[in-house]
């Protein structure tokens, strides 16, 4: 009997933790946004979905989420359909989605809050995740004291603060300027060796997209499909700095150049 | 604005006006127009009296509870015709209706409906205030950046705790926005509402006065209304400046 659990409980930590089978999402107006996407998303791994701008790369990120249903076809979280939101999945927003009203503290203890979990314990993780997110000392701040990089700072911990497995992430560096983006970059990648989450991370540059991710996910032109997977051979963990110059970063960079080139007018 | 090099503050084309009052008055040009000097002294004698005080009394109480239920009727309203469809289809042309209609009319229906008593002030202030509530929170729901409602969904809100917790947060520029006028549209219901009954509150001393020829004591009434209805705006208008940083922030 623990034996057979044990070994399915090994089966499923091999699973991919979200799988998108037959996903076609077509919008009220007729436009078609997805077309029969079939994708996994291995456990512990950061995969981004990159694509031409508007080729619905959004769209499949929010219906992982559960915020907008599939037309037809199932995406399964830990084998399990997705319905709607849920407390294995964590959003990270491309404009922050903050609450202006409320203090940094507030903002990341707030998906504890909804949950119910009392005062004094939400904002002990809330403090945490603010401090392993660079902003120790800005907790009773409102977000229009800080940022944009801040703000998104305050987004990122918010969903860490909630403890999901999965971490869904909308273009979160669109809205941050350059050398900010550079910086937070690099401090999400040592966080999140230390946090263990399956990211999902949607981006339209490039080089965020090999910078970042163990898996990059094509998408073509909407109606999108999976147009290529690729999986840059890049070490990581010694030196973030280091991957920019690291030359299968930038072959890797110069072939999904090459590849997405054919989608441009 | 400036005058001779010296800065005139806003309020001083008032000094102008009332000197007009008063010379005017004291020349006694127009019967129903008595100095303004007399009028204040008038102000400072009537206030104390206590059948101005239980006027005044009797118009707060009404006031107050009008507002009140316009306020905790009108702003969930109009959240929900933010939010819903449905209740938007159903509601908004009445709404709209209300809001252009001219609703002195309709005081006559309640009194013959409810009597000459408080109920009948009451709905009217109602009558008055509610439906530039709904539609400012309305516009104010509406307004809410996508995001932050999705963000509410994707952290788990349960309905009552994303009306609790963002929209109304989220809309409070504009439902404060239609408090306001909401309250100062009350102003206008409560003392038309009594000028119609007029046998209660200020609408029973204005009757007293008016027919008594007491011209005085009559504009010493308007003014002292004026002054509270302005007091009133004002309060409100520094409520709404407090939370206008977070106004331009939101999206």
């Amino acid at each position: 009997m623990t034996a057979m659990a044990t070994r399915e409980r090994a089966s499923t930590d091999d699973a991919p933790i979200i799988e998108a089978r037959a996903v076609s999402k077509i919008y009220d107006g007729g436009t078609e946004a997805l077309n029969d996407i079939t994708l996994d998303f291995p456990r512990g791994k950061m995969t981004t979905l990159l694509g031409p701008s508007g080729c619905g790369k959004t769209t499949l990120l929010k219906i992982i989420a559960g915020l907008i249903p599939a037309t037809s076809g199932e995406v399964r979280v830990s084998g399990r359909p997705v319905t709607g939101p849920g407390p294995d999945r964590a959003f990270v927003f491309q404009d922050f989605a903050l609450m202006p009203w409320a203090s940094v503290l507030r903002n990341v203890a707030f998906g504890l809050e909804l949950r119910g979990v009392d005062q004094a314990q939400r904002e002990a993780v809330a403090r945490r995740y603010i401090g392993e997110v660079g902003l120790a000392g800005f907790e009773d701040r409102h977000p229009h004291e800080l940022s944009g990089g801040m703000r998104q700072r305050v987004g990122l911990a918010r969903a860490l603060a909630v403890d999901a497995d999965v971490l869904l992430m909308d273009e979160p560096f669109s809205s941050v300027d350059e050398q900010t983006r550079r910086k937070f970059q690099e401090d999400m990648l040592r966080l999140l060796s230390v946090e263990k989450k399956t990211v999902v991370f949607v981006t339209h540059s490039i080089e965020e997209a090999v910078y970042l991710s163990d898996r990059i996910v094509l998408l073509s032109r909407r109606p999108s499909r999976v147009s290529e997977i690729i999986e840059p051979d890049i070490q990581r963990g010694d030196d973030p700095d280091a991957i920019r110059r690291h030359p299968a970063y930038l072959d890797t960079v110069e072939s999904i150049w090459q590849g997405l080139k054919r989608y441009l007018d | 604005m400036k005058m001779w090099g010296y800065r005139v503050p806003m309020m001083a084309s008032l000094v102008v006006w009332i000197a007009l009052w008063e010379i005017v008055g004291q020349a006694g040009a127009a019967l129903v127009l008595p100095p303004f000097s007399s009028v204040l002294v008038r102000v400072a004698e009537i206030v104390p009296t206590p059948s101005f005080l239980t006027a005044l009394a009797i118009t707060g109480q009404a006031y107050v509870l009008g507002t009140v239920i316009s306020i905790v009727v009108g702003v969930p309203l109009g959240v929900l015709m933010g939010r819903s469809v449905v209740a938007d289809r159903l509601l908004l042309p009445w709404v709209n209706i209300f809001l252009s209609a001219p609703l002195s009319a309709l005081v006559p229906v309640i009194m013959v409906l409810f009597g000459f008593g408080n109920t009948t002030i009451v709905l009217t202030v109602i009558l008055f205030a509610v439906w530039i509530i709904m539609l400012d929170a309305r516009a104010g729901v509406r307004g809410i950046s996508r995001s932050l409602v999705e963000m509410a969904r994707s952290y788990g809100a349960t309905p009552w705790q994303a009306f609790s917790k963002i929209y109304l947060w989220a809309a409070l520029p504009e439902i404060l926005a239609g408090i306001r006028l909401g309250c100062i549209r009350a102003v206008k219901g409560v003392i038309i509402g009594q000028l119609l009954v007029s046998i209660v509150g200020f609408g029973r001393l204005f009757e007293i006065y008016s027919s008594n020829f007491l011209m005085e004591h009559f504009w010493a009434l308007v003014l002292t209304l004026f002054a509270f209805a302005f007091v009133i705006a004002e309060g409100l208008g520094y409520l709404e400046r407090r939370v206008e940083y977070y106004a331009a922030s939101r999206n």
